[in-house]
């Protein structure tokens, strides 16, 4: 940085902390991320939004499973967890049933949570459960040097579909409305502002969360499609990419090099796992049930919302 | 060590299975946490779990599958719960990725096997124990664990909560082996009162925020723990480690993890390893056994010493880490180990590898579906005793 410093060009913008130092292990810096990747950019709107959101550092856990944005967990000073390939959710489950008191947020890639990892999304979204979900999408494995994932649209080239791209991917935000999530919502990597909302917004949302973030993998995916830079991948967010709140989720798959829909699709109000399986259990139970007067308490808020 | 809290003791005499009675051990031993599949023959001991905890204090949930069962109980862990896990054998290959995930991570946790024979499919509704090496070998990479194998109902409950205060005292996943026959047989199980179970509570650190490194450690080996939400906002990963739980992608690193993974179990193997010995000074041959086999040799040690044969009993309430010290001080001193299994030899290799040749070792192997007859049992120990 004292080099940058000499060159008067950086003087305004040179410093030797980043704003968000203060929520990311600096201590671990270099980060393993290449150049132009969008998982920074993602990080540091997720990282601006639990200041906004006022919650207590030490009430936040974060869990990622594998692949490049499983390294997230890694670089974020939070009680951060990086679990095995697909695992993040269950992983995540367990916590918050055993903590209720944390806000657990669950961050990893497309291909960890929807291919691997796709049998415990759509459950933890069914039950309702009360964890937030931030999945990076950039259409391949990173990690791993660049195959397809679940997400790849036809007709790109990855190193596993050399002749294109041919299977249906999925539609991110139609599968989690389906399955019962509570918030769904989608940016890219350039809407900072609208992401960090967002995040925001899921973080304080009770039950199941989801907010996919569209970003830049320059090293594989721009490279083999021939598209540029990680920086000619943002130029074509803003060109291509269209806030549209409330759009039917059934309608916003994503092309290969097509408009990009943005927006909150999803903000509904349903009860959580654990607010149902207190309602059951002391409905059965009545005072029997050990929180008992919790489920009294939840009752009266009811009744007074 | 603590007293069990008296509202999770079932105080009193019962006629249990032996699902049932691991289900009162894990209440008892204040597992607050269980997160299962349903697999048969290992079902009971969660349906109980899920039936008796909302009036006791802690939490039930169906996962959707075994992978998510052990994966939620190692968030449980860290969430601040005791939990674990109960499976058979097709679950418990599921299970094996995480199971190492806890090993790596030093998660402490439970895993109930209720043994069926396999392999695959095999037969779900019949006896086996051919898991056992699995419980040890499973996961990739090296790791030891530690598995108890209960013979009866009662010890299913009380090795359950030894297996719960084994995983505090050394961090590390605790596999209860039990079978299909020990499942599901129904005998007496005396549980006595709160204040004569003694409860490991786990090893927290008492370290200011700031200055806590979750795998530093002491001579013992044994780091000590911070749940989400303690404030000390620490790192962990099943990537290679260093005591600030941050990845370390060099061999120094991963020599001192692995080497202080494996050791904090194999240099207190003595303290860790429970054994039943009897009529082992002067015997020309020992029968050693564990689990359901056990109960079965019973009639063929009876039988053999009514013949006039020198036959001593060893039975294994701790699998693994195995007792190696105590097979290598017997070893020549005895003409033959006998060592009946359900299974196509596993422990009976440990036992010829610790006898390296100074006794013989002599396996009677069952590919599971029943139990031994106790008259090919007899048969061996007269072999060996020629």
């Amino acid at each position: 940085m004292s080099d940058l410093k000499m060159d008067p060009c950086y003087e305004d913008v040179a410093e030797d902390r980043h704003p968000m130092d203060h929520l990311l292990r600096a201590d671990r810096l270099p980060h393993i991320w290449c150049a132009t990747c969008g998982i920074g950019t993602v990080v540091k709107c997720f990282a601006e939004a639990i200041d906004k959101a006022g919650i207590d550092y030490d009430d936040v856990a974060i869990v990622s499973g594998i692949g490049c944005t499983g390294r997230v967990a890694g670089y974020v000073k939070l009680d951060s967890y990086h679990t095995t390939h697909g695992r993040a959710i269950p992983f995540a489950t367990g916590m918050k049933l055993a903590n209720p008191r944390m806000k657990v947020v669950v961050f990893s890639g497309d291909g960890d949570l929807f291919a691997i990892g796709g049998n415990h999304i759509i459950h933890a979204a069914r039950r309702n459960m009360d964890i937030t979900v931030i999945c990076v999408n950039n259409f391949i494995y990173g990690m791993t040097g660049g195959q397809a994932a679940p997400t790849t649209p036809n007709t790109a080239n990855t190193s596993t579909t050399p002749h294109g791209a041919f299977e249906q991917p999925f539609n991110l935000p139609h599968l989690m409305e389906a399955c019962g999530a509570a918030y769904v919502a989608r940016w890219t990597a350039l809407h900072v502002r609208r992401l960090t909302e967002s995040f925001q917004e899921a973080l304080l949302k009770p039950g199941f969360s989801f907010v996919e973030a569209i970003a830049p993998c320059s090293t594989l995916y721009a490279r083999r499609n021939k598209l540029g830079s990680g920086y000619d991948l943002m130029r074509f967010y803003h060109d291509n990419a269209e806030i549209k709140h409330g759009s039917d989720p059934r309608e916003i798959d994503i092309g290969y090099q097509n408009k990009i829909t943005v927006g909150k699709f999803v903000d509904r109000d349903r009860p959580t796992w654990q607010m149902k399986s207190m309602e059951q259990l002391d409905s059965t139970l009545g005072e029997k049930y050990y929180l008992h007067d919790e489920a009294c308490e939840m009752c009266k808020e009811d009744i007074n919302a | 060590m603590q007293q069990a809290e008296p509202k999770r003791v079932l105080t009193g005499s019962h006629y249990l299975d032996g699902d049932h009675a691991c289900t009162e051990g894990a209440i008892a031993a204040g597992c607050n946490f269980i997160a299962g599949y349903p697999i048969t023959p290992s079902t009971e001991v969660v349906e109980r779990y899920a039936r008796r905890i909302p009036s006791i204090g802690g939490t039930f949930i169906q996962m959707e599958d075994e992978i998510a069962s052990i994966t939620a109980v190692l968030g449980g862990v860290w969430g601040g719960a005791k939990s674990m896990t109960v499976t058979s054998g097709p679950g418990f290959s599921l299970m094996m990725e995480n199971i190492g995930l806890a090993a790596m991570t030093e998660t402490p946790c439970v895993i109930v096997n209720v043994q069926r024979a396999g392999p695959s499919t095999g037969l779900p509704t019949m006896v086996g124990q051919a898991d056992i090496m699995q419980a040890r070998w499973g996961s990739h990479g090296d790791y030891e664990v530690i598995a108890l194998a209960p013979q009866s109902p009662q010890e299913a409950f009380s090795l359950t909560i030894e297996a719960f205060n084994l995983s505090e005292k050394y961090r590390t996943p605790v596999m209860v082996m039990l079978d299909e026959c020990i499942g599901h047989m129904t005998e007496r199980v005396v549980i006595p009162e709160a204040s004569e179970i003694k409860i490991l509570p786990r090893r927290m650190t008492d370290k200011p925020k700031g200055e806590y490194l979750p795998y530093e450690v002491g001579e013992d080996g044994i780091p000590s723990m911070a749940h989400a939400g303690d404030g000390h906002r620490y790192h962990i990963t099943g990537l290679t480690h260093d005591e600030r739980g941050y990845p370390a992608m060099d061999s120094k690193t991963q020599d001192t993890l692995v080497r202080r993974l494996c050791d904090k179990i194999r240099n207190n193997a003595k303290d860790i390893c429970m054994l039943e010995e009897e009529e082992i000074e002067g015997a020309d041959v020992i029968l050693l056994s564990y689990g359901i086999t056990s109960r079965v040799s019973r009639a063929a040690i009876e039988a053999a010493r009514a013949k006039g044969i020198k036959v001593g009993s060893m039975r294994l309430l701790t699998v693994w880490p195995f007792p190696e010290y105590r097979i290598k001080e017997l070893a020549g001193k005895v003409k033959a180990f006998v060592v009946p299994e359900i299974n196509y030899g596993q422990v009976s290799l440990e036992v010829e590898r610790c006898c390296a040749g100074k006794s013989e070792t002599i396996l009677i192997p069952h590919m599971g579906g029943t139990v031994h007859n106790p008259e090919d049992i007899l048969k061996a120990i007269e072999e060996a005793a020629k």
